[in-house]
C-alpha cells in the first residue's frame, strides 16, 4: 500500500496537536496537593497486590473499583508544576501515569474475564488438586485486542482463536 | 547519611546557570545515585519548588541515557560505572558533592543537567550503518569471523554512547565515541564495504557538530563505564589515514537514512 507523504499541514496533525495540548493543559490545570510519584507508587501497590502472579476474582473486582477511585482522585487532585512550554519531565510523567491508570483498570478487567490459570499468572480459583495451573483451553485459547471504547464505557474484546495442528498446549506437568 | 549537593540549576538553554546547594537527609547507603535525586526531587516537588532535570532510562548501566558530571568526573568516582550504578557507599556520610551536566559546545544544556546529546545521533546517520541484503537471514556461518575480530567488535560495540568521554576530554572531543562506532563496524567482515567512507563521514560530522580534536590525554578512557580503549582511536586514525592519503575517485555513495 502507497502512503501519501505526511506534513504539519495535515488536518490529522492539527487534531493531534491540539488534543495533546488539551491534555497538558488540563494536566497542569489540577493544581492538586498530591504528587504524580505518590499515584503512580500507589498504583503500582495496587497491581502487585491484585494482579500480580496469584489473583483472584474479588481482589480483581476491588482494584478496579479502588482504580477507577483513583484516577478519580488523580483528575481532581494531582500536582504537576512547571510549565507546558518547558522541558518538564514530571509532566512527561504525569501523562504517563493517567495512561497507566487507564491502562490498569483494563488489565484487571482481562485477567477476570480470563477464567482459568495460564503461563505464570496463576489464578487462584483454578488450580488442579495438586495446585498446579489449570488451563481452560475450550475457552480461552485466543489472542485478542480490547478496543477502547470511550471514557466510563466498557472496553470491547475482540478475540482471534488460536489454532494449534501440530503440537497441542497441554496441562503442566513436571511428574 | 546526610549529604550536601550543589546541583547546577538551569532553567532553559540561554539561561545563564548557576549551583543551587541542597541538604539532603536520610540517604541509604544502598541507593544509586539517581535515586538519592529522586528523593530530593520529591521534597522539591511537596515544597512547590521545580524538581531538578535529568536523564535516565534502564537504570542499569546498559543504555547511556544517564550521566552527570560528579565532583568534576563524569558518572562520579567509582570505574566502569555509569551514575545509575553508582551507589551511595563510595560515598562518606556527610559528603559535599557537586553534580554538573555534560560540559561541551557540541551538547547544549537543555535544562539543569540534561544536555542535548542528538550530535551523537547525527554522527551515527552519517556511517553507523552496514549495507545488508534484508528479507532473509544469511546462514550464520557463511562468513567467518575470527575469534579475536569478533572479540575486539564486541569490545568497541561495548559503547552506550552516554558522552562521558567528551564530557572527560579537554577538548570536548568525541573521538572515542567515533572510534568504538567506526571499529566496531570496521573490524567485522560485514562492515568492509563502507569502511573507508565510514570513517570520512564519521568523523566530517564530529568536526560539522563542534567537537574538539584528539590531543591523547586519555582521560576518555578513563571515564568510560565500559572502559573503551583508546586502540579504538588509533584504528580510527589509521583507517581515516588510509581513506584520505590516496583518495578514491567520487562515486555516488550510499549516505543512509534521508
Amino acid at each position: 500500500m502507497k502512503l501519501d507523504r505526511l506534513d504539519a499541514a495535515h488536518p490529522g496533525f492539527h487534531r493531534a496537536e491540539a488534543e495533546t495540548g488539551e491534555r497538558v493543559r488540563q494536566l497542569l490545570a489540577v493544581n492538586g496537593r498530591k504528587s504524580v510519584d505518590a499515584f503512580h507508587r500507589e498504583l503500582g501497590g495496587l497491581l502487585w497486590d491484585r494482579c500480580g502472579m496469584s489473583r483472584n476474582a474479588p481482589g480483581l473486582q476491588a482494584a478496579v473499583e479502588q482504580i477507577c477511585g483513583l484516577r478519580e482522585e488523580f483528575w481532581r487532585d494531582v500536582y504537576v508544576g512547571g510549565k507546558g512550554e518547558d522541558l518538564n519531565q514530571v509532566l512527561e510523567h504525569a501523562g504517563r501515569v493517567a495512561d497507566f491508570l487507564e491502562f490498569a483498570e483494563l488489565m484487571c478487567h482481562d485477567a477476570l474475564r480470563r477464567e482459568e490459570s495460564c503461563g505464570c499468572h496463576f489464578r487462584e480459583e483454578y488450580q488442579t488438586p495438586e495446585g498446579e495451573a489449570q488451563r481452560d483451553d475450550a475457552r480461552f485459547s485466543y489472542v485478542a485486542a480490547w478496543e477502547y471504547a470511550g471514557p466510563g464505557k466498557p472496553p470491547v474484546l475482540h478475540p482471534e482463536p488460536l489454532e494449534f495442528e501440530a503440537v497441542h498446549p497441554a496441562q503442566r506437568s513436571y511428574k | 547519611m546526610n549529604l550536601t549537593l550543589h546541583v547546577w540549576r538551569q532553567a532553559a538553554p540561554a539561561d545563564r546557570g548557576r549551583f543551587a546547594r541542597y541538604d539532603v537527609a536520610d540517604v541509604t547507603p544502598d541507593m544509586s545515585f539517581l535515586e538519592v535525586l529522586d528523593v530530593l526531587n520529591q521534597q522539591l516537588i511537596a515544597r512547590r519548588e521545580e524538581p531538578i532535570a535529568f536523564d535516565h532510562d534502564c537504570r542499569e548501566g546498559i543504555c547511556g541515557a544517564c550521566g552527570m558530571v560528579i565532583n568534576g568526573r563524569p558518572h562520579g568516582p567509582a570505574r566502569a560505572t555509569t551514575a545509575c550504578q553508582l551507589h551511595m557507599r563510595h560515598f562518606p556520610d556527610g559528603a559535599e558533592l557537586w553534580i554538573e551536566p555534560w560540559r561541551a559546545r557540541a551538547f547544549p544544556v537543555l535544562k539543569d543537567l540534561v544536555v542535548d546529546r542528538s550530535a551523537f545521533d547525527r554522527i551515527i546517520q552519517a556511517g553507523g550503518f552496514i549495507t545488508a541484503r534484508t528479507g532473509s537471514a544469511p546462514e550464520a556461518n557463511a562468513i567467518l569471523v575470527p575469534k579475536r575480530d569478533a572479540d575486539l567488535a564486541m569490545d568497541a560495540a561495548a559503547c552506550i554512547g552516554c558522552g562521558a568521554c567528551v564530557a572527560a576530554c579537554p577538548n570536548a572531543s568525541a573521538m572515542l565515541f567515533v572510534a568504538a562506532k567506526a571499529s566496531h563496524l570496521g573490524l567485522l567482515p560485514q562492515g568492509q564495504p563502507e569502511r573507508l567512507t565510514r570513517v570520512v563521514n564519521m568523523v566530517a560530522q564530529m568536526d560539522a557538530e563542534g567537537f574538539g580534536a584528539c590531543t591523547n590525554h586519555g582521560e576518555c578512557m578513563a571515564a568510560c563505564p565500559k572502559e573503551i580503549s583508546i586502540d579504538f582511536i588509533a584504528r580510527l586514525n589509521r583507517d581515516y589515514l588510509k581513506a584520505t592519503l590516496v583518495p578514491r575517485p567520487p562515486v555516488k555513495e550510499f549516505t543512509g537514512a534521508a
